[in-house]
């Protein structure tokens, strides 16, 4: 027996124990330990007074078997009691039965606290610490509610042993860390950044770890602490191995303060004061001097403890990443490492360079040991470690080694075990994108991958090899090649199945020409895939198919014979199904040019992040793929990939409002006319009234263009619109009709909004969305059939009564004569403003309803201010204007009566989706509103002010608008009062 | 992290950021007090005398942060803790 047990140790407890040992099973131990809880408990309960000694050894007991994985569900109240004993022994005992067994909740809480404080206040400084250690195991917030006030005067009190100051500092960091709510910041916290001066090293040790923490939380309130951490750091650093006496561990004078301290200051900047700097520089030199000084010892601790100082110390030169000299010389030793037998060493210096790598400074260093990080993942023994190695090759990757880590990480995929190929597949992936030259090395590299772990190649890595040949039109043909060679592996991998077959689809044409990749060839190398693949992939492939048709009028007999096909229309699988009908159908009755339109190539994709690189942050959480993108690389090729691939902007593109007021309608174009100089002119030029006033030429401007491209591609095919420019010919046959009364209301809804439900009755539905550019407009119209019954002879048509038709020009299509129950259809229209204009087109929506005739007429949301450009202008430029339109037809004014709450949010939102540019800082009086913009029609623009002045008070408005034409004035103005 | 000692096992669990070599001395400095405590430590010891294995833990260590190093101090404490 050891000897100390001989004089405190409790007999009956080293009997139990032994007993429990010599138990032969485990229903025998369940028994002897059941006979001893019916024990303690008749004791417990009995009617003799325990003394001290026999309710520590029960309590002792209990607590054994509670070790031991059985519940305890008595002899707290013992314990508790424990507390106030006066033998050491006794209330250490209880303690360490409430810090193990006690949880917060307790309702003993409260007794517990108050000898917790009764220790706490006794001056006894070992039952200080066994309270304050109990505080700190126990760490409840009832515990910080209770105490955290108290510790803190204990802590930094003069009279305090340096033990109790020990406990004192991590039993405040435990409650601070739990409820940084309860401690109180104070006057002491100034006297604990003192404690880093302390003369005893166990304070200081103590001390480190509630100061680290408490900078994290307030770093500018400690900034002191630099210095004085420096200099502690630098006296131990610069010590002899035999200064610090018992602090020195295996010659390494106190490795554990040293990792401390080195950890407080990466709470920091680097110090600005040049002194403190210069001596902590000299600290990390001397450290990285030490590691490669012959070893003092041959023992591992010694090894462990000094390079446990050194790693913390390459932290904080990563951390502080301003010292290129230090950070080379910290990869040179981390190299050293690499090579090191230790594992632990060499898994700890791949984790660290990994760091390195992403330094200015240090990434050329780190580049270097490429051939050893490579030869560490095919040859290191142990999982983590490769997996380390694959993190560093890819931090350190880079335009001049891509090729080389790429082709060693999709060799060791060959290989890697399981758990880790998806990841590295990822980073193959990134890789290969982010450092492409040239693109084709791209394809190969992501056809290898599929067809080295296709396995792991995840649904965003072969999505984006789409994408990036789709955006790329160098790489469309090379990529066509690779997956029509790739295909004719016997045995390919489905995800190789699906890139073919949409690669194919695409850009099958560009390989057709050979006649060793010909149309047929194509797509029986395809087909001959199909019946293994899964649903998913089938779909895919029968898209693939259609678009055979386009490309390859040649094919349409074979393609529509495999959809025609039992097994494709009448599949089980809905999906499959339903493409083999809609794309047997539509191979069957569209013309080729409809086809053509239809299955044009897809348009490039908008470039965003990679979703590959999303997918493996997720996968490792953040900082794992995030040496790759914060910024310091050069911008790799992955930002041009699809950079010059956006869409061009259209070229109806609106102009900003300054240029429209000074390039009035030509803005946009190249060719744009001179501006007009001097603000006199140029008000002229903006209000003229004359056809003068308006573009010399009506040539191919640029609103033409974006009018032909509103247009429909092309006329002569089946689905073309009517031109319906002269409206007269196709609805003079049929009067339109008398707007229903509600006509008024329902236009006024959409005088300031394009989008929303022009019309409900129980039968139909009429939706509207529409957007307008300059003077033209595009308008989506979508016919809603409530019933259940189809509508028969659906037709609806547009008409332009009185002067509309020279003024408006509004081109329909035609919609199917039936629109079935529950169905809805669309129609789209062309607008074109060519004067302004009072009245809106009529819509007429005629059809039958279960025999009855409907006809429905409405006023199409068209209004002159639709096409209202807005236009900023400052104060002055305003009342300039306004004063020039001074005649009194040019002015309009109404005062009317609030319809509507006055909120000032909704009237700027009404004004805004008015047309007009809402002008602040014009009107001397804010409450007022004011307003400016231009009518653009094609024959001329109106420009125009207005002004809103609201009256709360008599819940009364007046607006004013002047424009240059009187009738637009007057229309704009009754069109606007009725808004509010 | 984990250290074996003959059949024994000292883990100790640690954050992501931890310095994961002095971790590794912080178990060894842990037995090598248990050791001098007991004077060669051995299985039955901690089993035996499981509560002063708990006494010596709280000097070394407390709230996760290591305490008190210098092996002298923590065994001088729980001696004169002992007399009391």
């Amino acid at each position: 027996m050891p000897a100390v047990s001989k004089g405190d140790g409790m007999r009956g407890l080293a009997v139990f124990i032994s007993d429990i040992r010599n138990c032969k099973s485990k229903e025998a131990e369940v028994k002897r330990i059941n006979k001893e809880l019916a024990n303690i408990r008749s004791k417990f309960k009995g009617d003799k007074a325990l003394d001290g000694y026999s309710k520590k050894k029960y309590v002792c007991k209990l607590l054994f078997i509670f070790l031991l994985g059985h519940d305890i569900d008595f002899g707290h109240m013992e314990a508790v009691n424990l507390l106030s004993s006066n033998k050491y022994t006794e209330k250490q005992i209880g303690y360490l039965f409430i810090s193990v067994l006690v949880n917060s909740t307790s309702e003993l809480i409260r007794l517990i606290n108050n000898g917790v404080k009764n220790d706490l206040t006794s001056r006894n400084p070992t039952f200080m610490c066994l309270a304050l250690h109990c505080i700190a195991n126990v760490g409840s917030r009832e515990m910080g509610e209770a105490f955290a006030a108290d510790i803190p005067r204990i802590l930094v009190a003069g009279d305090s042993m340096d033990s109790v100051k020990q406990s004192a500092a991590l039993c405040l960091l435990r409650l601070y860390k739990a409820s940084p709510d309860l401690v109180p910041m104070g006057e002491w916290t100034a006297r604990v950044v003192h404690l880093l001066n302390d003369q005893h090293m166990g304070v200081v040790t103590a001390a480190v770890s509630l100061i680290t923490c408490l900078c994290k939380k307030n770093p500018d309130d400690f900034k002191t602490c630099v210095s004085l951490a420096v200099s502690r750091l630098s006296r131990i650093v610069s010590s002899a191995s035999t200064d610090l006496q018992d602090y020195t561990y295996y010659f390494v004078p106190a490795p554990w303060l040293s990792v401390k301290l080195l950890r407080l200051l990466q709470c920091y900047a680097p110090p600005e004061d040049a002194a403190v700097k210069g001596r902590l520089v000299e600290c990390l030199e001397t450290v990285l001097n030490k590691a490669q000084e012959p070893p003092k010892s041959k023992k591992v601790q010694h090894s462990n403890a000094k390079n446990a100082v050194l790693f913390e110390t390459i932290s904080l030169i990563i951390h502080y990443d301003s010292e290129p000299n230090l950070l080379v010389r910290a990869c040179n030793q981390l190299g050293q490492f690499l090579q090191h037998r230790e594992t632990n060493l060499r898994y700890l210096a791949l984790e660290s360079m990994c760091t390195l790598a992403s330094s200015e400074f240090s990434h050329e260093a780190v580049k270097t040991h490429i051939d050893t990080v490579i030869n560490a993942l095919k040859t290191e023994r142990d999982v983590s470690v490769r997996q380390r190695a694959a993190d560093l090759l890819y931090a350190m990757c880079d335009r001049s080694n891509a090729k080389q880590i790429v082709s060693e990480m999709l060799r060791y995929l060959e290989t890697a075990d399981y758990a880790i190929r998806e990841e590295i597949v990822l980073k193959v992936a990134i890789l290969a994108e982010k450092y492409a030259v040239d693109y084709s090395w791209y394809v190969d590299t992501i056809l290898n991958l599929i067809r080295i772990a296709g396995d792991y190649v995840s649904e965003e890595v072969w999505y984006r090899v789409l994408q990036i040949v789709t955006n790329r039109d160098d790489v469309q043909g090379y990529a066509a090649k690779t997956v029509f060679e790739a295909l004719q592996a016997p045995a390919c991998h489905e995800n190789m199945v699906k890139v073919g077959g949409y690669i194919l689809g695409e850009f099958g044409n560009l390989i057709a020409g050979d006649p060793r990749s010909s149309p047929p060839v194509q797509f029986s190398l395809l087909h001959s895939k199909f019946h293994l693949c899964s649903v998913a992939t089938r779909a895919l492939l029968l898209s693939t198919y259609i678009k055979f048709i386009n490309l390859f009028p040649e094919t349409k007999a074979t393609i529509q014979a495999v959809l025609r096909a039992g097994s494709q229309l009448r599949n089980a699988d809905v999906e499959l199904q339903q493409r083999a009908v809609e794309y047997l159908t539509l191979s069957s009755i569209a013309s080729t040019d409809v086809l053509a339109t239809v299955l044009e190539e897809m348009p490039p994709f908008p470039e965003r992040e990679s979703s590959i690189l999303a997918k493996l942050k997720r996968k490792k959480g953040p900082g794992a793929a995030g040496t790759l993108d914060d910024g310091r690389r050069e911008p790799g090729p992955g930002g041009d990939v699809n950079g010059g691939m956006e869409p061009a902007p259209s070229s109806g593109s609106t102009p900003s409002p300054s240029a429209d007021l000074l390039g009035l309608r030509a803005a946009p174009a190249p060719t744009a006319t001179p501006a007009p100089t001097g603000a006199g002119s140029l008000l002229v030029d903006v209000f003229s009234d004359s056809p003068t006033g308006g573009p010399p030429s009506l040539g191919p401007t640029p609103e033409e263009a974006f009018l032909s491209e509103l247009e429909p591609p092309a006329p002569e095919s089946p689905m073309a619109l009517s031109a319906d420019q002269a409206p007269a010919a196709d609805t003079a046959a049929e009067d339109p009709g008398v707007p229903i009364p509600e006509a008024d209301e329902l236009l006024n809804k959409f005088v300031c909004k394009n989008n929303g439900v022009l019309f409900e009755n129980a039968l139909l539905q009429i939706g509207v969305k529409s957007e307008f550019r300059q003077n033209l407009g595009r308008m989506y119209l979508f016919y809603g059939n409530k019933t259940s019954v189809q509508f028969q002879n659906f037709c609806p048509t547009v008409s332009h009564p009185g002067d509309l038709q020279t003024q408006l020009v509004v081109q329909t299509k035609r919609v199917p004569g039936q629109v079935d129950g529950g169905a809805q259809v669309q129609q789209v229209l062309n607008i074109e403003c060519l004067r302004d204009f009072l009245t809106p087109p009529l819509l007429t929506v005629r059809f039958r309803y279960g025999g009855a005739a409907q006809a429905l007429t409405l006023k199409l949301p068209v209004t002159i201010n639709k096409f209202f450009q807005p236009t900023e202008m400052a104060a002055q430029d305003f009342f300039q204007r306004w004063k020039q339109l001074s005649l009194p037809q040019q002015e309009a004014q109404k005062i009317f009566q609030a319809n509507h709450p006055m909120d000032s949010e909704v009237t700027k939102a009404k004004l805004l989706g008015f047309g007009s540019a809402l002008l602040d800082n014009v009107d001397p009086n804010p409450e007022n509103y004011v307003g400016a913009g231009i009518v653009q029609t094609k024959a001329l623009q109106v420009g125009c002010l207005l002004r809103l002045e609201p009256n709360a008070q008599a819940q009364m408005y007046r607006l004013t608008l002047r424009t240059s034409k009187e009738s637009v004035s007057r229309h704009l103005c009754e069109l606007l009062a009725e808004q509010f | 992290m984990f250290r074996k000692y003959a059949s024994l096992y000292f883990c100790c669990a640690i954050e992501d950021q931890d310095n994961e070599l002095i971790t590794l001395e912080i178990i060894q400095r842990y037995v090598e007090l248990l050791d001098k405590y007991f004077g060669s430590v051995c299985e039955l010891d901690i089993i035996f005398n499981f509560e002063k294995a708990y006494f010596i833990l709280d000097e070394f260590l407390l709230g996760g942060e290591v305490q008190e190093t210098s092996k002298k101090n923590v065994l001088k404490k729980l001696k004169s803790l002992e007399e009391t």
